[in-house]
């Protein structure tokens, strides 16, 4: 996929095709998906094998199902406050769902279903829409005073209230494209730097240095590729709780 | 050769090749773009499900049992303690009662020996008392049966030794006086 005919394929990676043969051709069940599914698999695996033992000392595999559960519970109520346990299994599904989509994808020939804009607009709308009704539901009208904040002189109002509104509709874009870039990127440099190593070393002794500079590039995206993979997820459900606790408090 | 140069033109115009070939994330065109969105709305609202009804109610249920048990235990300490603090009160009034009560019987015992002691040493005076009146008494009846010999030993040794020397006996009453006279002149009269 490296080389074809000219220059460097970096987009080929990011090409869907359809898994399964037949059926899954006839479901229009891509590679992403199946990723999807091996995903929350692992989540779900993460939580049955580390709750099957129920020790009061936990062993390694518990305590990863023990932190995982606290590390995303105390992210909810400290972001949103109590009203945020309600949110905690959408906020711990959202992480872990993408932390393992991210993380799957960095596996040689595995697919990265959080490159596709496609996805991520889809999780953000989720959010969005959910962020909003939990807004109108708790709060009513007065959501709308959410525009409008308290202590800002009536001549800016003009100015701000827009403003406001953008940023709050931008919301969309930015949550969506942060992840969504953040992936392609990592994953475009690594096959750029990829192709790199093999054409370089294919065209003689002489670049073989260059090759192996390459090499050590792509050893330390690889390594940073873990760091935003982690990031990500981590921005993502962060994100996601002070977006809701806007919508529970308003401001 | 060509083809490296070719590959460092594309990885410093990466945006615009980027655009130019068309990413396949951005390409609607085709149905997989869109299909795979039903089918992670699908996945996600499973997993969704399956958490919030199962996987982490159960983690919960660990760490629920493990606070409870905790609690357990801390309840059991305090109780123990406060036992053992019970016992250790009791155990310290026991104590300082059994200090006072054998200080108390050796205050006694000490006043009951001493009383003892004395009464044994005023009965040992008193008879030590008697029995010196009563020696005092024999020296004294001694004595006077000494002296009261002393003047016939005197007397007759004086007639003898005038006797001796003169060849004449002396008068009964010059001897008489002149003994009595020596004696009382040594206060043995």
């Amino acid at each position: 996929m490296a080389a074809e005919g000219h220059g460097i394929d970096v987009l080929g990676q990011f090409q869907l095709h359809t898994v399964g043969a037949a059926v899954g051709q006839s479901v229009n069940f891509t590679q992403a998906n199946l990723m999807m599914v091996l995903a929350a698999g692992l989540t779900l695996a993460i939580l049955y094998f580390g709750t099957r033992k129920r020790a009061v000392v936990p062993g390694r595999l518990q305590a990863l199902a023990e932190l995982s559960y606290t590390f995303i519970h105390n992210m909810c109520t400290d972001q949103i406050g109590e009203e945020g346990k309600k949110f905690f299994p959408l906020v711990f599904a959202l992480f872990f769902f993408i932390l393992f989509g991210n993380l799957i994808g960095i596996w040689p020939y595995a697919f990265t279903f959080t490159s596709h804009i496609a996805n991520t607009l889809a999780l953000t709308v989720l959010v969005w829409v959910l962020t909003t009704a939990v807004a109108l539901r708790l709060h009513g009208w007065k959501f709308f005073t959410y525009f409008a904040p308290p202590g800002v002189p009536v001549a800016l109002m003009p100015l701000l209230i827009p403003i406001e509104i953008l940023s709050y509709l931008s919301r969309l874009i930015s949550l969506s494209v942060r992840l969504f870039a953040n992936m392609v990127a990592g994953h475009m440099m690594l096959e750029v730097f990829g192709a790199f190593i093999v054409m370089l070393g294919a065209a003689g002794a002489l670049y073989w240095a260059p090759a192996g500079l390459s090499f050590a590039v792509d050893v330390v995206l690889i390594g940073f590729e873990f760091l935003v993979a982690v990031l990500q997820a981590y921005v993502f459900a962060l994100l996601t709780c002070i977006y809701l606790h806007d919508a529970v408090h308003l401001h | 050769m060509r083809r490296i140069a070719v590959a460092a033109v594309t990885l410093l115009a990466l945006p615009t090749a980027a655009l130019a070939e068309g990413m396949p994330q951005l390409d609607f065109k085709n149905p997989l773009t869109t299909s795979q969105v039903v089918w992670l709305v699908f996945i996600f609202s499973v997993l969704y499900v399956l958490l919030s009804r199962w996987g982490l109610p159960k983690v919960a249920d660990v760490l629920e049992a493990r606070a409870v048990s905790i609690a357990q235990d801390l309840d059991a300490a305090h109780q123990a303690k406060a036992a053992s603090d019970v016992a250790v009160a009791a155990s310290n009034e026991a104590t300082r009662v059994a200090h006072a009560e054998a200080q108390a019987e050796i205050s006694a015992s000490v006043a009951r020996a001493k009383a003892a002691a004395a009464a044994q040493a005023a009965e040992l005076n008193a008879r030590l008392e008697a029995q010196l009146a009563a020696a005092e008494e024999r020296i004294g009846a001694a004595r006077a049966s000494a002296l009261g010999a002393l003047r016939q030993v005197a007397t007759e040794t004086a007639d003898v030794v005038i006797t001796r020397l003169t060849g004449r006996v002396p008068g009964r009453g010059l001897v008489d006086q002149a003994v009595g006279a020596a004696l009382a002149a040594r206060g043995q009269g």
